[in-house]
């Protein structure tokens, strides 16, 4: 989902914290992804080098953390992995899960100078 | 297409207007250090100024922040305005040709006995829709997302600012047809109501899992065209489900009116409960000042000196 969107964004925390911490240039920027936030990291990849373009990311390494998604399984009552928002429980095969992980979509830290 | 409103290059535009006022970096200023070009330090140092030397050694900062938290926070602003004007707003979304706007004009008119009904219109290009929407005779603003892909909180921040003055009325959000993007940006709604027509593929639900688990209702729109299609409704409606349980489910058709009380009826009642919230924050409110009144009284102040 708009990946290119969600590159902008980033742009627009790092220059908030550019003028808030003081640094001048971005080296390095380490994203956390949940495997159930909607986002095609390949899609990510390219769209943050396009957007870093012309501003103080401009050729920074992109690192992202990618997070498992997990989901309480009220039928079977335990906490299940998901790959997917309709995979079944792998224990029981019910779909009635509640995600509890896997939704991060997160700035984690950045390399900067 | 900025992630906050979406007017990135100038291409957003609310009622023809366009709209890019945003953009002012006025911390542009604050750090000048005597060097013309090192004013848009923030916004552009190519690589080539980087390597200067004097400049400080790398380090890390950790921040650990929404991606979306902009979004985010204009979406509470929404959501305390809509509760402080007393409107129920529900964020309409769908694939292009869903049927949205035919079944949004059938509820207004269904609804317009009842309450008040504005809409705020997205799409890409055209008035079209709120056009549309204005023959019946309800409120409508139209924003133009441009390149966008979706309505994001600011946007509709500043559409609303376009309807008022409104209060305790229904209003409809219909986003940008798109099954994906509208999925991850919360407006400040109260619900997300997916509208899916069986003239789409039953799986829908399964191919767009996103759109499902973040709607509350869904509306399987056009089931007046079941008899002529290879739709299987339960299917559908278990693939939704096995998305998002808690998923509630109308069917109806906006042209032939079928299902169409049962929908009308879920948006009264949501409504009714977004004026009686308003209404006791009011009266919290006044009783608050009669207190801190009679405060004053007891002090040997009368509030009308004070």
């Amino acid at each position: 989902m708009h990946e290119m969107s969600l590159c902008e964004g980033v742009i627009q925390v790092i220059e908030e914290q550019a003028s808030q911490q003081g640094f001048e240039r971005v080296l390095g920027v380490t994203l956390e992804i949940g495997a159930l936030a909607g986002v095609e990291l390949d899609a990510l990849r390219f769209c943050f080098e396009v957007v870093c373009r012309d501003t103080l990311a401009e050729g920074a390494a992109l690192h992202i953390r990618e997070r498992a998604g997990r989901a309480h399984c009220f039928d079977c009552d335990r906490p299940v992995e998901v790959a997917q928002r309709f995979d079944a429980c792998r224990a029981c095969g019910g779909y009635r899960l509640q995600v509890t992980a896997g939704e991060e979509l997160k700035i984690q830290e950045l390399e900067v100078e | 297409m900025c992630t906050v409103c979406g007017c990135g290059e100038g291409s957003l535009s609310i009622d023809g207007a366009s709209h890019h006022h945003h953009h002012e970096h006025e911390h542009e200023h604050e750090h000048e250090h005597g060097h013309g070009h090192e004013a848009s330090l923030h916004y552009g140092k190519g690589p080539a100024h980087a390597h200067a030397p004097g400049l400080s050694q790398s380090r890390m900062v950790r921040i650990e922040q929404d991606i979306l938290a902009k979004n985010g926070a204009y979406a509470e602003a929404n959501r305390r305005r809509f509760d402080e004007l007393g409107l129920f707003a529900l964020n309409l979304v769908s694939s292009p040709g869903s049927g949205k706007t035919s079944l949004l004009t059938a509820s207004i008119r269904g609804l317009r006995s009842r309450m008040a009904v504005a809409v705020i219109e997205g799409d890409q290009q055209t008035q079209n829709d709120a056009a549309r929407i204005r023959d019946t005779g309800a409120r409508a603003v139209q924003v133009n997302t441009g390149k966008g892909c979706h309505l994001d909180a600011h946007m509709v921040g500043h559409a609303l600012e376009h309807l008022l003055p409104l209060q305790d009325a229904t209003l409809m959000i219909e986003n940008v047809g798109n099954l994906v993007c509208p999925a991850g940006f919360d407006l400040g709604e109260a619900h997300k109501v997916a509208v899916l027509s069986v003239t789409e593929g039953e799986d829908k639900p399964l191919k767009y899992p996103d759109m499902f688990h973040a709607a509350d209702l869904m509306l399987l729109n056009k089931v007046d065209l079941l008899p002529y299609l290879d739709f299987d409704v339960a299917q559908c409606i278990d693939y939704a489900r096995r998305i998002n349980p808690d998923l509630e489910v109308i069917q109806l058709s906006a042209t032939t009116g079928q299902g169409m009380e049962a929908w009308l009826d879920w948006v009264e009642a949501g409504w009714q409960r977004a004026v009686a919230r308003r209404q006791e924050s009011v009266a919290a409110l006044k009783q608050r000042i009669a207190e801190l009144e009679a405060r004053l009284e007891a002090a040997g102040l009368s509030p009308d000196a004070a």
